[in-house]
């Protein structure tokens, strides 16, 4: 589904640039000769980057393709692509043996809340630090910034240790507060609101709205780029978290689909049909929301160079 | 009157900051400080703490389990980020270009960034099967008859885990090249032209002065990140063969998570947060030498 679309979408690019390629190759080259060697290099690119692209796709086909054979086909000598029968029944078996749709909703459930809280808590700090006066803020927005520097391996052991006295292992609170509370997003927020002009404020001060009317009405509002990107790169993340559910989650029930794939692939090591099902079926998820986000989270990665 | 509006000002921003400061004074401020505390202590969280002063880190330092998980970790970034660096800039200098099917191209080189690490690992564990994986029946076919046993032997192991690490975020950084390519003005480019600059010529001499703050960045994200490797050593190999690849999270994961010795493993995740911070300062320091800022 994703590939069609990207297909549709590229067959319009191409009928663009095509265009726009003729006037300016006519435009900027006269003779034939260069016309004839840009076209050459172009076509060289071209089949490159079509090799590279496969190096890319492989792995994805390779897994729905072995995904399809049985249990003995598999080990098939030399590999075959093309399965002698279809059998769909080993997504049924994975469904049987583990509660994927359990995983499924637990992961949906972590990243959704952990996407919220941290645009929430995120941007109600960012609106003080770009726009309000207060002692010390200079030297809060330094020891948030200097927390980027800090590995989350550093402060893991500690919020292992906070998440047990509480009582919330295999709790959906242990899964999700202590990864709400990222720098990064304060920071990318603090650095959009910074360029919002203050005179959208003004006409909001002057009919004596509040602070949070302006920053609920105004700013967020206009953030809505920023927004959305940091909610797709926060979820995305999330989605893929591995080391934190491992951590705190021992019981079935309360596994996120990345933990139960590992999982998964520790009771099956060695059955690769039901192990290839198992990947596509994790790897679905993750191929939708890029699809749907991609824009955002290309601009996420750009975003996240600003700071360097 | 003024100190008062001054004060509300004050007041109303410390509510707006509240929800996020007490969450980061308990599980960010908080937790490194405790972190550090943990770090002296010998903790197994049944028994009594004991204070060990700086025995943990001198037990580490003395350790050669440490010193084999440090040269992996070592061997990993080496092995990784170059190649990141190279194949993603390669990437973005075509992909900047307007050929045929350029969307495409980006969306197959980032569709990996967005998977699960978990997922494709899995698969890339497929992959790397040594009797009838894919990738020992391409290099077969190409007339390689010495076939690597990927993740069975310590060192093709690492080999393995470098590879499938390239693929996964390769295009990662194709994605901030690519911006910082668009970054550089087109002007510099025409007056190369009217010099008679060859495209090699304005290459060494435009593309790459003007984009080494861009290629700093990628390299300063990429050593951090890789010095933090964990989910595909914990999938693909689960830091064997032995202990071929147990990088420095695994480590800890192993330390903390599994023997409990909480003193231990914080200890030696402050010593990956000193060399990620003294390697990441040395790169500032050293970027005059190669960094251009206009």
């Amino acid at each position: 589904m994703g590939v069609l679309y990207m297909i549709k979408r590229t067959t319009l690019i191409k009928s663009n640039s095509s265009f726009s390629e003729s006037i300016k190759s006519k435009k900027a080259f006269g003779n034939g000769y260069r016309v004839r060697r840009l076209k050459v290099s172009r076509l060289v690119l071209f089949v490159i980057m079509c090799v590279v692209a496969l190096v890319m796709l492989v792995p994805f086909f390779w897994s729905f393709l072995t995904s399809l054979k049985t249990v003995g086909e598999v080990f098939d000598y030399p590999p075959k692509w093309i399965p002698k029968s279809i059998h769909w029944e080993n997504y049924s078996q994975v469904w049987k043996v583990v509660p994927f749709s359990r995983y499924l909703i637990n992961s949906t459930i972590v990243s959704g809340i952990v996407t919220i809280l941290t645009l929430l808590t995120a941007s109600l700090a960012a609106y003080a630090f770009a726009r309000l006066k207060f002692r010390g803020r200079d030297f809060i927005f330094m020891l948030y910034l200097g927390t980027m520097m800090i590995p989350s391996q550093v402060t893991m052991i500690p919020n292992f240790i906070l998440i047990k006295l509480f009582g919330w292992t295999d709790t959906y609170a242990g899964l999700i507060l202590p990864n709400v509370f990222t720098a990064l997003g304060v920071f990318l927020l603090r650095q959009f609101f910074m360029t919002i002009p203050k005179e959208y404020e003004d006409a909001a001060k002057i009919d004596g709205a509040s602070r949070f009317h302006i920053y609920l009405h105004v700013i967020l509002p206009l953030s809505i780029p920023a927004l959305s990107t940091l909610a797709v790169f926060t979820f995305v993340f999330q989605w893929n978290n591995l080391i934190w559910p491992l951590i705190v989650v021992n019981r079935e029930s309360m596994k996120t689909l990345t933990l139960g794939l590992a999982s998964f692939q520790g009771m099956y090591s060695t059955n690769w049909s039901l192990l290839m099902a198992a990947a596509v079926m994790g790897i679905i998820p993750s191929f939708v929301i890029f699809v749907l986000g991609q824009k955002y989270l290309i601009k996420g990665v750009t975003l996240s160079g600003i700071k360097g | 009157m003024k100190i008062t509006i001054r004060k509300r000002e004050a007041l109303s921003a410390w509510a707006f900051m509240m929800p996020s400061l007490v969450g980061f004074v308990i599980f960010v401020f908080g937790a490194t400080i405790i972190s550090l505390l943990i770090s002296f202590l010998d903790w197994d969280m049944l028994t009594p703490a004991k204070f060990v002063g700086l025995g943990n880190y001198l037990k580490l330092l003395k350790s050669d389990s440490f010193y084999l998980v440090l040269r992996n970790t070592v061997f990993f970034v080496i092995g990784t980020v170059p190649m990141r660096v190279i194949f993603s800039l390669l990437l973005a200098l075509a992909l900047v270009k307007n050929i045929t099917g350029r969307t495409f191209f980006r969306s197959a080189i980032f569709l990996p960034v967005a998977a699960s690490t978990v997922a494709v690992a899995m698969i890339w564990r497929w992959i790397f099967n040594a009797d009838f994986g894919l990738l020992n029946d391409f290099l077969y076919r190409i007339g390689i008859s010495h076939l690597p046993q990927w993740l069975i032997n310590p060192n093709w192991a690492l080999v393995a885990l470098i590879i499938f690490s390239v693929w996964k975020d390769v295009g990662f950084s194709a994605v901030l090249f690519m911006a910082g390519l668009e970054g550089i003005p087109q002007e510099l480019y025409e007056a190369g032209d009217i010099d008679g600059a060859s495209s090699w010529t304005k290459f060494w001499k435009i593309t790459l002065p003007l984009l080494s703050p861009t290629t700093f960045f990628v390299v300063v994200v990429n050593v951090i990140s890789s010095f933090q490797v964990f989910d595909q050593a914990y999938v693909l190999t689960g830091g064997g063969p032995g202990n071929a690849t147990t990088t420095i999270v695994y480590y800890i994961y192993n330390y903390a998570f599994q023997r409990f010795k909480m003193g231990y493993a914080s200890a030696a995740a402050w010593i990956l947060f000193a060399i990620i911070f003294v390697v990441t300062i040395i790169q500032f320091k050293h970027q005059k030498r190669w960094v251009y800022y206009i």
